[in-house]
């Protein structure tokens, strides 16, 4: 396995979910945790958000057919907080979202979104909150996020909105797939590891 | 930056370089793994044909999906008995210690890495698991990760990581009776908000932290990442050493003890060292907190009115609007008398030794309200065998309490225990989510071992330090 592939720019229609702390317990429920790989977790995706207990749609976004092939999702604050499930980006992923928009990010989710390549971008409240009524308007407009740039373009705005740097630079230099990168240093990980006191061979 | 703390120290000493993205990686002392969140990460492995580096730094356990009741195998649940078979196949074909419940040893990863000196200061310790910030209490650096993550832990025995900023939180003062640990992180969290910490790992200390048992700072520090903060930790003292002494790592080995303490009290932030902020927290005025929302963060002291969203900053009403909507409570009442169905005594937040004592104490010679579905969820087999050693069991059995096997249980629903409806539960737990305890409609209430204890045996509420006391024969 060599570097991964470079997410610089990702451009799509957008779909918007609002509320600060959405949980990653919101965003997939535990009980859509008993399986032992990630295939097919995306329709579980706000599951309880998205259906009744009978069963029945309630309004959410991820249920309008007008989203259905969305691909940047905008949230606002502190989205993804709690556990630290992958299960949370992997079911936002296989529903078909590429990189996520928001006001700020639990660090867990963020990490999580980057192992997979999903960039997450950060933009001052009014920003968000013009871009998910934008989208609310406009759901077959594109969006093109400009990872490498900072910057989110959308009709004839564009704002800024900014990666962190060691996200921007895995990802603009498709280093984001760290295990080969890691492993590469064995000899340094074995000097590291011989000069640790609580390790004695 | 932070200069001279134990996370700057424990940081540099397990640094391997700096990589091309910035990040550093970071040597991993102890990699924890559980059923749930390491089965696709053997699969990752498997795909890319490598192996596990270091097996005899990686430790398994089973807690989330294990029954607490017929715990006979194979499970009736059969998504759980898979999980359980793929765990069993994956570690079994490699030299990986699995705290099987077999062993006798088998509990909640959190629970079990501290009572057996796994968890020691000056590690690195991660899990894929948020709540690994709890071995942080012995002064370890550790932190929950995903999957992915656990694939680059698998295959190298390192994380690639950035570093973040230290916050110094000193809880001044001491704790009123009846007031604990866990009272002290949900008004932390009330105080600076589940997202205040992001960016941040948290340095617990001052007075109150220090005067602490293991277990207090364990159940502080567990609730790190509900504030946002990656991890929390405590300085080691002697505290931390004596907890030490005493475990399968050192109590046959004294010698190893003795050189490992050298390090230990090394690694603790200098006198001088300087933080990128400082909060301090008056223990004092501490009152036993409980929520009222849907948050962590949405906590009161048992006395206080709950919040009325038009006061909160706009970004916080919106979210407290939905919350109270969700638990049926309005501003301006308090959370005393609030009537309640369950009562959940577990979880890594609180399903130790202290806590079952905690609780044991306030149900002695009372009953559970006959409203009320009591079990108590002891964190491990271990504990669960102390407890019955001192008849703890015999005290909740006769009061009307389920005592139950050890895992992760109700605390978020992933076995057979579950809320239903919108059944109200007063628990010991770290999450109060929608949905967190396994129904959508249902509504969770965060709150100390000792009152859930109350409210397990008055049906509502209750403020612990107005239970009358009871003449026990």
């Amino acid at each position: 396995m060599s570097g991964a592939e470079r997410v610089t720019r990702v451009e799509g229609t957008g779909v918007p979910v609002r509320g600060d702390d959405i949980d990653t317990d919101q965003i997939i429920p535990a009980r859509f945790l008993k399986v032992i790989t990630f295939d097919g977790i995306g329709e579980f995706a706000f599951f309880d958000q998205r259906y009744t207990e009978d069963d029945e749609e309630k309004d959410h976004p991820f249920n309008e057919e007008r989203f259905r092939d969305a691909s940047i999702l905008v949230v606002n604050s502190n989205f993804g907080c709690g556990s630290s499930r992958e299960h949370a980006p992997q079911a936002l992923m296989r529903w078909g979202i590429d990189c996520v928009v928001g006001e700020s990010f639990a660090e867990i989710f963020a990490g999580n979104c980057l192992a997979l390549g999903i960039p997450t971008l950060t933009a001052d409240a009014e920003s968000i909150d013009a871009l998910q009524d934008f989208v609310d308007a406009n759901p077959d407009a594109t969006i093109t996020v400009d990872v490498a740039d900072e910057r989110v373009s959308y009709g004839e705005t564009t704002v800024e909105a900014s990666v962190d740097d060691t996200q921007h630079s895995a990802l603009v230099e498709g280093k984001w797939d760290t295990t080969a990168l890691m492993a590469a240093n064995d000899d340094r990980i074995a000097a590291t590891a011989a000069s640790l006191p609580y390790l004695d061979g | 930056m932070s200069r001279g703390t134990l996370y700057d120290k424990v940081w540099d000493r397990h640094r391997v370089t700096t990589l091309p993205s910035g990040q550093d990686q970071l040597f991993i002392g102890l990699h924890l793994i559980h059923e749930v969140t390491s089965p696709q990460a053997f699969g990752m492995l498997e795909e890319r044909g490598l192996e596990v580096a270091r097996p005899d730094l990686t430790h398994a356990t089973v807690d989330h999906i294990v029954p607490t009741e017929d715990q006979s195998r194979p499970y009736r649940d059969a998504a759980a008995e898979e999980m359980m078979s793929a765990l069993e196949s994956n570690v079994g074909e490699r030299p990986i210690d699995f705290d099987h419940p077999e062993t006798g040893r088998q509990g909640i990863v959190h629970v079990i890495g501290p009572e057996q000196g796994l968890t020691q200061p000056g590690k690195t310790i991660v899990c894929g698991d948020s709540h690994t910030c709890t071995h942080g209490a012995f002064g370890a650096v550790a932190f929950g990760i995903g999957t992915s993550q656990i694939r680059d832990v698998l295959a190298t025995q390192c994380l690639a990581l950035e570093k973040k900023k230290v916050r110094q939180i000193r809880v001044t003062g001491e704790l009123g009776e009846g007031v604990t640990a866990k009272d002290v992180i949900l008004a932390v969290i009330r105080d600076l908000g589940t997202d205040g910490g992001v960016g941040y790992v948290y340095e617990y200390a001052g007075p109150v932290v220090e005067s602490l048992s293991m277990e207090g700072r364990m159940s502080i520090c567990n609730m790190s990442v509900e504030a946002g903060a990656r991890t929390g930790y405590v300085n080691p003292d002697e505290t931390t050493f004596e907890w030490l002494r005493e475990t399968d790592q050192f109590a046959d080995d004294p010698e190893r003890f003795a050189e490992l303490r050298e390090y230990w009290a090394s690694i603790r932030s200098d006198d001088d060292a300087e933080y990128d902020d400082v909060y301090e927290l008056d223990g004092s005025a501490l009152e036993p907190m409980v929520t009222w929302g849907t948050t962590p963060g949405q906590g009161v002291g048992i006395g206080d009115p709950i919040p009325d969203p038009a006061d909160l900053p706009e970004s916080k009403a919106e979210v407290a609007r939905r919350a109270q909507e969700h638990m049926h409570v309005s501003p301006g009442e308090t959370m005393q008398g609030y009537p309640v169905d369950v009562a959940f005594l577990g979880s890594c937040t609180n399903a130790r030794l202290s806590d079952l004592r905690d609780a044991a104490r306030v149900v002695e010679g009372r009953e559970v309200h006959p409203d009320v579905r009591a079990m108590v969820v002891p964190g491990s087999q271990r504990v669960k065998r102390a407890a019955e050693a001192e008849g703890l069991d015999e005290v909740f059995r006769a009061a009307g309490f389920e005592w139950r096997g050890a895992g992760c249980s109700m605390c978020l629903g992933m076995n057979e225990d579950q809320l239903v409806g919108d059944e109200v539960c007063a628990s010991s737990s770290n999450r109060n989510f929608v949905g967190r305890q396994g129904s959508p409609e249902g509504r969770t209430i965060l709150m100390s071992p000792a009152m859930v204890a109350a409210a397990a045996v008055t049906g509502e509420v209750t403020d612990v330090r107005e239970l009358p006391e009871v003449a026990v024969a």
